[in-house]
């Protein structure tokens, strides 16, 4: 059977009270969940015999700006074992901007999950280590956000005295 | 030739003592590679025999900024950068000069974003800005030279800020 069919049946399955809104698009299969159920989907996916999901290339987001839900939490995961590639997305909303983190399920998770917290300042419940990954430590915003100006914010970042 | 045919006529020469300091120093500027992104490439194909930076004295690239008088910064200098880039600095002995090289350390370059330094001059004393992205090897080697030119001519009495030397004398 198509890994295409596969898996929205077997989540169907072993998740009947979650909603999945499948979307099939060039090729790419896409999933989109509840933020809460994230964890136990992506284990799942890795775990299964049939899928085997056993790599994490990126974690990522998306800011909506003005949405209802403003950030779209993106999730790459990849099949080495079927050659195949599956998009996870979750919906965050600013009120209340965490998610839980998957790095307990794929390792890789854990800086990629820094990343996103640096640039949209989503927070990653527990994660191991939730520091900030490019910006200084002491720095209080977050850039990739829309409504962060593209010079940023003077003096929020110190030079040293001349 | 050079100093021995004085040497041969009367066996001794009249100078400036700032004139000798200025001549042996300029002709043995000891550079600081601070090589931070693609500028950097240039700056090695200067190292190598092609463009050869030994033919002006050079050639002794120092990693450790305690032996160093010239900082070549060579690349973007990012915010979180910056203040690794002035402590280093900061360690090379009087008198230093830099050079500022490529687009983005001279102006931010390309780089117009809220992590780049717009131009190292905010907080480094730079001798020279150096145009291009990156710039050729022989842009760098013309640099030098005016580096060289600006030694050259540089008094003892003009240098600022210099330690008191503290002569250790052994027994």
């Amino acid at each position: 059977m198509d890994l295409k069919e596969l898996i929205p049946q077997k989540l169907k399955e072993n998740f009947p009270d979650i909603e999945f809104e499948i979307s099939d698009y060039k090729e790419e299969l896409t999933i989109k969940l509840d933020k809460k159920r994230i964890v136990e989907v992506c284990k799942f996916l890795k775990e299964d015999p049939d899928l085997q999901f056993n790599y994490c290339s990126d974690v990522t987001a998306v800011d909506w700006a003005k949405r209802k839900n403003r950030f779209t939490v993106v999730y790459n995961i990849f099949s080495l074992n079927n050659s195949f590639r599956l998009r996870l997305k979750s919906d965050v909303d600013e009120s209340d901007c965490a998610i839980d983190s998957v790095s307990s399920v794929w390792g890789s998770a854990n800086w990629q999950e820094r990343e996103t917290y640096d640039m949209y300042g989503i927070k990653f419940n527990n994660h191991p280590d939730l520091r900030r990954m490019y910006m200084p430590e002491e720095f209080e915003h977050h850039p990739l956000k829309k409504d962060f100006p593209l010079m940023g914010i003077p003096g929020s970042l110190p030079l040293p005295k001349k | 030739m050079g100093l021995e045919s004085y040497l041969k006529e009367s066996g001794f020469i009249t100078t400036k003592l700032d004139a000798v300091i200025g001549w042996a120093r300029k002709n043995s500027v000891w550079p600081m590679p601070m090589g931070i992104s693609c500028c950097a490439i240039e700056m090695m194909a200067v190292g190598d025999p092609k463009y050869d930076i030994a033919r002006f004295g050079s050639e002794v690239m120092r990693f450790t900024p305690r032996q160093c008088d010239l900082m070549i910064v060579a690349g973007t200098v990012t915010y979180k950068m910056a203040p690794v880039v002035k402590k280093i600095f900061d360690q090379m002995p009087d008198p230093k000069w830099v050079i500022a090289m490529g687009a983005c350390t001279s102006s931010g370059g390309m780089y117009r974003s809220y992590s780049v330094v717009q131009g190292i001059d905010q907080f480094l004393p730079v001798d020279i800005y150096l145009a291009g992205c990156p710039p050729r090897p022989d842009n760098l080697l013309h640099a030098l030279m005016k580096i060289q030119d600006k030694i050259g001519k540089t008094k003892a009495a003009e240098f600022k800020n210099l330690p008191d030397l503290n002569v250790i004398q052994n027994n």
